[in-house]
């Protein structure tokens, strides 16, 4: 392979990076807010997408106004979960929370089968198709485009975080629950925020996904492949995860570059496996010490 | 005491399967007074400081704060209504800086909800710069943490931790100020800086505090009012005099009833 190509295929990679980091944002709120992994960000996503499909194709709302009911939807569904599945289980252990995520999961999934059935649809074009062209490399629209909208939002979020004072009640809830009650801080509420904004994060990501591909149920298994990505990148880390992002994206399309389509499964998942062999909390995470 | 107080414990009983911690505590804490709880380890102390800021509910009995029943209020909102707390082990935000962290402790006071809260506009700002403001002044500057308020609090040395901790308490313009052993762990200079501190806050402001603590020399010194805790029950109750020579407390702490006076400061 040449160097043009070797710039094209990293360029294509890192674009495609902003998208894994978002979607790994979605993991680390959750599991920033809750200590538990959400399983069910696959189904968040695909469901988002589903419900932007559902408003433009079906009901023939402008794209903005569908993409706003989509992620309204989205909340309300989240909030539903947090409500009626989550909150009965304050109080058990992290793993059972888990599992139920990963129910959750197989229900959404077995939801929108029923409801829009197993079949690819056609999602509407979101992002610019028009590819860019810098010399000799052509980069696709839809990548590249993807790379700021991801970056957008969570450059929004990291901002939220730092200086709204509900970022930062959530926060601190997030690091000691109990400390944050006692200072008057709604934990219950903070909670629901955090499922909200991972359920939101996910309504984005799963529609720039299925308008870049196409729409059907299979799309929640993407989210399976940036758990690579979130353990990379260390579980409580957003910027582990934005680095994290990069790197893998870099990697699946430097190993379909080289090795063709069939590695870009296998490849970042070896370097990944060797990286958290030196480092099994992640590039950023937080290192557990324990003191004896 | 002929006033009501502003805050009591009437009869309370806690227990954890088969383990009670409580059994039937009565404790007035006056206004603007300093109430110290005191007893041996594993007397129950804790777990009071916990029944009253809501994280254990008492099977039986009531906590009256202002008046009104606040058995059945939750954590958030008892925080909300006055009563701010320190905890035993500092219990800062580790990823915060020491302005943030005192920053959450004005965050139940703020009005704008959280709609508006999530921007950063209009009345919300201005509320903040209110907050800000009072914090510089009657925080920052009367804790003398000045020169620390953009560290991160992990960097800190645990005494200004702890002067921290309760700075952030401060911030919540407590009715009745609640600190766990505010002294523990620190040597003989921070004490009294914290001891000091906590004087000030009574004589200045007229705060009313309940506190924990195990330095006896410094309970002593500064309480109008001593309860003594054993084994989940009050043994003791009244000026540090009676309380020192009771040969219940002597007892307690001692083990012996020919015991000395409780005035040395009680080993850890």
């Amino acid at each position: 392979m040449d160097w043009i190509s070797f710039i094209e295929f990293s360029l294509i990679g890192l674009f495609s990076g902003g998208l894994l980091a978002l979607v790994a944002l979605g993991f680390v709120l959750v599991y920033k807010g809750t200590r538990a992994i959400n399983f069910a960000m696959g189904e968040f996503m695909m469901l988002g997408a589903y419900l932007v499909y559902t408003g433009h194709t079906w009901m023939g709302l402008p794209l903005w106004l569908a993409v706003l009911l989509g992620l309204l939807g989205i909340s309300l569904i989240a909030l539903g979960v947090e409500r009626l599945v989550l909150r009965p289980l304050a109080g058990q252990p992290v793993v059972s929370v888990l599992m139920v995520t990963i129910g959750l999961g197989a229900l959404m999934h077995g939801a929108v089968d029923a409801i829009w059935g197993g079949r690819n649809l056609e999602m509407p074009q979101i992002l610019p198709r028009k590819p860019l062209l810098w010399g000799d490399i052509l980069i696709p629209g839809p990548i590249f485009w993807s790379f700021w909208v991801a970056l957008a939002v969570i450059a929004a979020l990291s901002l939220y975080f730092r200086f709204s004072r509900t970022g930062i009640a959530m926060r601190a809830a997030a690091s000691d629950p109990i400390t944050a009650y006692a200072l008057g801080i709604d934990v219950r509420r903070t909670q629901q925020l955090t499922w909200v904004f991972a359920g939101c994060v996910g309504a984005v990501a799963g529609t720039i996904v299925a308008s870049i591909s196409s729409l059907s149920p299979a799309l929640s298994a993407t989210a399976l492949g940036v758990l690579a990505v979130v353990i990379l990148g260390g579980l409580d880390s957003v910027l582990g995860v934005i680095i994290a992002g990069l790197v893998v994206g870099w990697l699946e399309s430097i190993a379909v570059g080289y090795f063709g389509g069939k590695a870009r499964d296998l490849v970042p998942y070896l370097v990944v496996l060797a990286i958290l062999m030196i480092r099994p909390y992640g590039l950023l995470g937080t290192r557990d010490i324990e003191r004896l | 005491m002929s006033a009501a107080p502003l805050l009591s414990v009437d009869d309370v009983h806690l227990r954890f399967g088969g383990i009670r911690a409580l059994g039937g505590v009565s404790l007035a804490v006056a206004a603007g007074q300093i109430t110290a709880v005191i007893g041996p380890n594993g007397a129950g102390k804790t777990s009071l400081f916990n029944a009253i800021s809501g994280f254990y509910r008492p099977q039986q009995g009531r906590l009256v704060f202002e008046g009104r029943d606040i058995s059945q209020v939750k954590p958030n909102v008892r925080a909300a209504m006055g009563l701010a707390r320190t905890f035993q082990n500092v219990a800062l935000f580790r990823g915060m800086t020491v302005l943030d962290n005192i920053k959450l402790g004005g965050h139940n006071r703020m009005r704008a909800s959280v709609l508006q809260a999530m921007g950063y506009w209009g009345k919300s700002s201005r509320e903040e710069m209110a907050l800000r403001e009072e914090i510089e002044r009657d925080v920052i500057d009367f804790l003398e943490i000045d020169h620390i308020r953009n560290q991160s609090v992990a960097s800190l040395p645990y005494g200004l931790q702890k002067r921290v901790e309760l700075a952030r308490a401060l911030a919540m313009r407590p009715k009745v100020l609640m600190l766990d052993e505010p002294v523990a762990g620190m040597n003989r200079e921070e004490t009294e800086d914290m001891a000091r501190f906590i004087l000030d806050l009574q004589e200045e402001r007229g705060m009313t505090i309940l506190l924990i603590e195990h330095d006896m020399g410094m309970v002593m010194d500064i309480s109008n009012h001593v309860a003594v805790l054993n084994f989940g029950q009050l043994i003791a109750s009244g000026s540090p005099q009676e309380v020192r020579s009771h040969p219940d407390v002597i007892e307690a702490y001692l083990g012996a009833r020919e015991g000395r006076a409780v005035n040395a400061s009680q080993g850890r």
